[in-house]
């Protein structure tokens, strides 16, 4: 019988000696391939099991590095955690897949350098679905920044470096200039590091600076992409559509918004914000960037900036979830991490296939190929509607509950937001079938979608169907962490 | 036999490298030179280490040497605090030695070799003799022993670069008047309290509180070793001494010739002044907080815009003794203990930068600039992996010595209620990856010309210690920061 701790660590460590191995079998093509995938799937049967445990409400602590006195390295199980560790080790294994599809297809160079990193960098998004503290957190936080900065630039030229910089500047300028005195400031103020269910800061800081505090984290969380730090994931785009797909569709994105959660859950707390009103300004900010880049998704014409797009103002749902302060709201958003990765993975997964199989990148050159590649135009459509939130897809459920989350808390307005933004994305989403099926044809280009490319592609748009039905334990753990069982 | 070895360790530390510096200039041979020399320094490790041991049980060792006895004698102390920078510069020395072995003889011609070995432990024994003494003249004879040993040093890059002798020639000149300073300081408190005895002297100077000779004495000590320490606007000799040394040379004085001088500060500020409260108080608040904070983003400024490598990494120390300078200012118990672990993960970061950086030198064979590092990240691997690790430590990122430094430093300035100055710094932190990214990218991306190296064992099994150094202790990092807490304990008491 293996211990939940061991199956922590058999979670964190299979993509870690994944990418340790991939440099040393890199002779052999196919077993440096298929390395990816396996870990995968080792992966998240730990994640599976961890899930079991949370969902039967076990304490687990887990302590691996005592650095000194007061601070280590340690991982634990939150219901949250569970749930985006799950999310990144399970659509690991199908974006592993499909990188190799991708990677084949486009005949990419230093291919080994990139499974390596592409490993490190979901790694490094396990660790903090399951940090135990908020060092370990932060730790982690500035591993995936690092190691995602070789995928974003692996091209190597003039464009990779500009995005590069800006990747970096933003990523970590924020978070060492923000999130580290703001983690340093609880510490003082707290005296550890760690985190509670309820909270951590009632009664521990002065109410007139919470407000102070939380811009810190807020503007410190680079990676949950909220206006105006929210340039580096267009400019992220520029990587192979593999790392756009798992890493800034999910694994780094969500890995940005589950701090946010976390630090307004489990640090601040939902009764101190509720009370203290300290979170109201959050609100308006995530609604503002929601609407605002939906509208931008609007006007780009190059698919991944508009999925891009797309993105931020989808993780500003989850930001505005969390800031509204209500059960239903916070549950809401913690869905939402999984309902949006299983949708706008497809959708990446679909833009990295037009661009194999037809070195399509332009909304406006998909007129009319939807006969020659319908199955790949069909899982965009389910995706989309996923995202838009209209059932049977995933994405309605947490809609759903954002939605009368913002009745709960009392801001109607929000309501509408939702409901514009609802709007807009079925406006900037469904463009792409719609073109593709039902405008006439204005060149011939054969698409051949690899096989590799496809499968993954059915399966991860399949999800968002299945997800639909199967929300219940997720809602469990959603209702756990907001202390409702 | 074993007794008298305990007894005796804290002069043997200082004569194992000051004897052994007579004798290698006699060796012409340079492979048993270099053997005699890394056989001294190794010898010198050892002997600290088997001090701190020691230091472990008795927490404080005075030898009176020749003993006679203080305050009349003159006494060595080794304490809590001054076994850190004991330990910083004979480790470093030692791997600085190993290094020195392939580079010495690509910059230095042959018959001067065994020469600079020799200069080379002499300035390494009057870093040590300089932490170790409780004499305040005393003190000032190995400040001048490790200045003009590292002066000479330094001169003998002309044979590389003719620059070398105008750096040199400041280097001697700033040096001195800042020696001068000093002893004009240690003077006036001899006149006023007849003792050179460092413990003597906080003894007798809690009578004297608004003497102006006193104030005046403390401000000529303080401005001589800031001088030395390189403190802002007191640095400016530092860049151009570490940028035109033999490359060796430049590893052995960033990572350890400021670091003495820094602990000689805090030693004057928080122990042999500490019954003159207001004094300090005023000086850290109105002289030492201010300039640390200029430092640290002039010394960053300076490294973003600078082209050439080693004079980058010395801008960027002037920067880095700012943090340390810092941390003395806010004057807390957990400030200053912060500034004793970056004084230590400095010295691996530094130490493991200049090694990165020459060892890439000594491949392209030319002056190393950022456009000289193009495409070397591919034909060097492992240097520009190891470069890559040492500046993320440098940088204060997660998993590196630099990461518990920062860490540690931020957490003593918030707690002393000043979450500006933890902003300003992490700035400019944030300031120094640009400098550091700016490197790395270059390596990284751009086509070099199409050049097959083959990196040579000999050269980057230090820099291979020293990163490993570098990512161990910032995973286990209890040994530098209980040390460090321990240290500033002893400095400032309970009091704060």
């Amino acid at each position: 019988m293996i211990t939940i701790e061991n199956f922590i660590l058999i979670t964190i460590l299979s993509p870690l000696i994944v990418s340790v191995l991939t440099p040393f079998i890199s002779n052999s093509t196919i077993l440096r391939d298929f390395l990816g995938p396996i870990g995968g799937v080792i992966s998240s049967w730990g994640a599976f099991n961890i899930m079991n445990s949370a969902l039967n409400n076990q304490n687990i602590n887990l302590e691996i590095v005592k650095i000194a006195e007061g601070i280590s390295i340690g991982f634990e199980i939150t219901p949250l955690g569970a749930i985006f560790g799950l999310v990144a080790s399970f659509l690991w294994i199908f974006a592993a897949i499909y990188s190799v599809g991708y990677m084949r297809g486009n005949k990419e160079k230093n291919q080994t350098r990139f499974y390596a990193f592409y490993a490190i960098a979901v790694h490094a998004a396990l660790c903090i679905a399951y940090a135990g503290d908020l060092l370990t957190l932060f730790i982690f936080y500035e591993v995936l920044t690092f190691s995602t900065y070789p995928l974003v630039t692996h091209k190597q030229n003039e464009m990779a470096q500009k995005a590069g910089r800006l990747y970096m500047s933003i990523l970590v300028g924020s978070s060492v200039i923000l999130l580290l005195p703001a983690i340093v400031w609880v510490w003082v103020a707290t005296g550890s590091l760690e985190m509670s269910q309820n909270g951590v800061l009632d009664g521990k800081i002065d109410v007139a600076y919470a407000p102070l505090l939380l811009a810190m984290f807020v503007f410190g969380i680079g990676k949950a992409a909220l206006m105006p730090i929210h340039k580096w994931l267009p400019a992220a785009m520029v990587a192979p559509t593999p790392v756009s797909a798992l890493l800034h569709a999910v694994a780094v994105v969500k890995a940005g918004v589950f701090t946010m959660l976390i630090i307004l859950t489990n640090i601040f707390g939902i009764d101190f914000l509720a009370k203290t009103g300290a979170s109201e300004w959050l609100i308006w900010l995530a609604s503002i960037t929601l609407l605002a880049t939906s509208i931008i998704a609007i006007f780009k014409d190059d698919l991944k900036a508009r999925l891009a797009y797309s993105t931020i103002s989808q993780l500003s749902y989850i930001t505005l979830g969390g800031a509204l302060a209500t059960s239903m709201a916070t549950q809401g958003a913690a869905l939402h991490i999984i309902t949006h990765a299983a949708g706008k993975i497809t959708l990446f997964f679909v833009a990295g296939a037009l661009y194999v199989g037809a070195k399509i990148t332009k909304i406006s050159d998909l007129n009319g190929h939807g006969k020659s590649a319908s199955l790949i135009f069909l899982t965009f459509f389910i995706g989309s509607l996923s995202i838009i939130g209209v059932p049977p897809m995933a994405g309605s459920w947490s809609k759903f509950f954002l939605m009368l989350g913002a009745a709960d808390s009392g801001y109607v307005v929000v309501i509408g937001v939702f409901c514009v933004s609802t709007v807009l994305n079925a406006f900037y989403l469904m463009e792409i079938p719609a073109r593709a099926f039902f405008f006439k044809k204005e060149r011939e280009v054969s698409v051949k979608i690899p096989i590799l490319i496809l499968i993954p592609t059915l399966i991860t748009s399949f999800l968002t169907i299945l997800l639909f039905f199967c929300i219940e334990p997720f809602q469990n753990l959603t209702s756990m962490m907001v202390g409702k069982i | 036999m074993i007794d008298i070895l305990t007894k005796n360790l804290p002069i043997l530390v200082v004569l194992c490298p000051l004897i052994t510096s007579l004798f290698v200039v006699l060796i012409a041979n340079i492979f048993f030179s270099w053997i005699l020399t890394t056989l001294s320094t190794f010898l010198t490790f050892l002997f600290s280490i088997l001090l701190y041991q020691e230091i472990q049980i008795q927490s404080h060792i005075s030898y009176a040497l020749g003993k006679w006895m203080p305050p009349i004698g003159i006494e060595y102390i080794i304490d809590k605090v001054a076994i850190i920078p004991i330990i910083i510069i004979s480790g470093i020395s030692f791997f600085a030695t190993i290094f020195a072995y392939k580079i010495m003889p690509e910059e230095i011609e042959k018959k001067s070799i065994s020469k600079v070995y020799s200069l080379w432990l002499l300035a390494i024994a009057g870093l040590l003799g300089l932490v170790t003494t409780g004499d305040a003249f005393n003190l000032f004879v190995f400040l001048e022993i490790s200045s003009l040993a590292s002066v000479a040093l330094v001169a003998m890059g002309a044979q590389k670069n003719k620059q070398a002798l105008v750096a040199a020639y400041n280097y001697l000149i700033i040096g001195a008047v800042g020696a001068t300073l000093y002893v004009i300081g240690v003077g006036l408190l001899y006149g006023i309290t007849g003792t050179l005895n460092m413990e003597d002297l906080t003894n007798r100077i809690s009578d004297l509180n608004n003497n102006k000779a006193l104030i005046a004495g403390f401000g000529f000590m303080i401005i001589g070793i800031m001088v030395k320490a390189a403190v802002f606007p007191l640095h400016i000799w530092l860049p151009r001494a570490y940028a035109y040394a033999p490359s060796a040379v430049s590893v052995l004085l960033a990572a350890t010739a400021t670091k003495a001088s820094l602990y000689i500060l805090a030693r004057i500020l928080f122990s042999v002044f500490e019954n003159s409260e207001d004094l300090i108080n005023n000086t850290l608040l109105y002289v030492i907080l201010p300039l640390s904070i200029i430092a640290m983003f002039a010394g960053t400024i300076m490294a973003i815009y600078e082209k050439d490598i080693k004079r980058l990494l010395a801008h960027s120390s002037v920067a880095q003794i700012g943090y340390i300078t810092l941390a003395f200012a806010i004057g807390t118990k957990a400030s200053i203990a912060a500034g004793f672990i970056h004084m230590f993960n400095h010295a691996i970061i530094k130490g493991g930068l200049f090694i990165a950086i020459t060892s890439l030198g000594f491949f392209i064979q030319k002056r190393v600039t950022i456009n000289n590092l193009s495409g070397l990240g591919r034909a060097m691997p492992i240097t520009f992996f190891c470069f890559v690790i040492c500046s993320l430590s440098l940088a204060g990122l997660p998993l590196t010595a630099g990461f518990i430094s920062k860490l540690y430093l931020i957490k003593a300035t918030i707690s002393s209620d000043a979450i500006w100055i933890a902003i300003l710094i992490l700035i400019s932190s944030a300031l120094s990856v640009v400098y550091l990214w700016k490197m790395i990218e270059v390596m990284w991306m751009r086509e070099g010309r199409k050049i097959v190296i083959k990196e040579n064992p000999a050269i980057y099994i230090s820099l291979i210690i020293i990163t490993f150094f570098n990512i161990y202790f910032g995973l286990d990092a209890s040994l530098v920061v209980n040390g460090s807490f321990e240290a500033a304990e002893k400095l400032i008491g309970d009091l704060k």
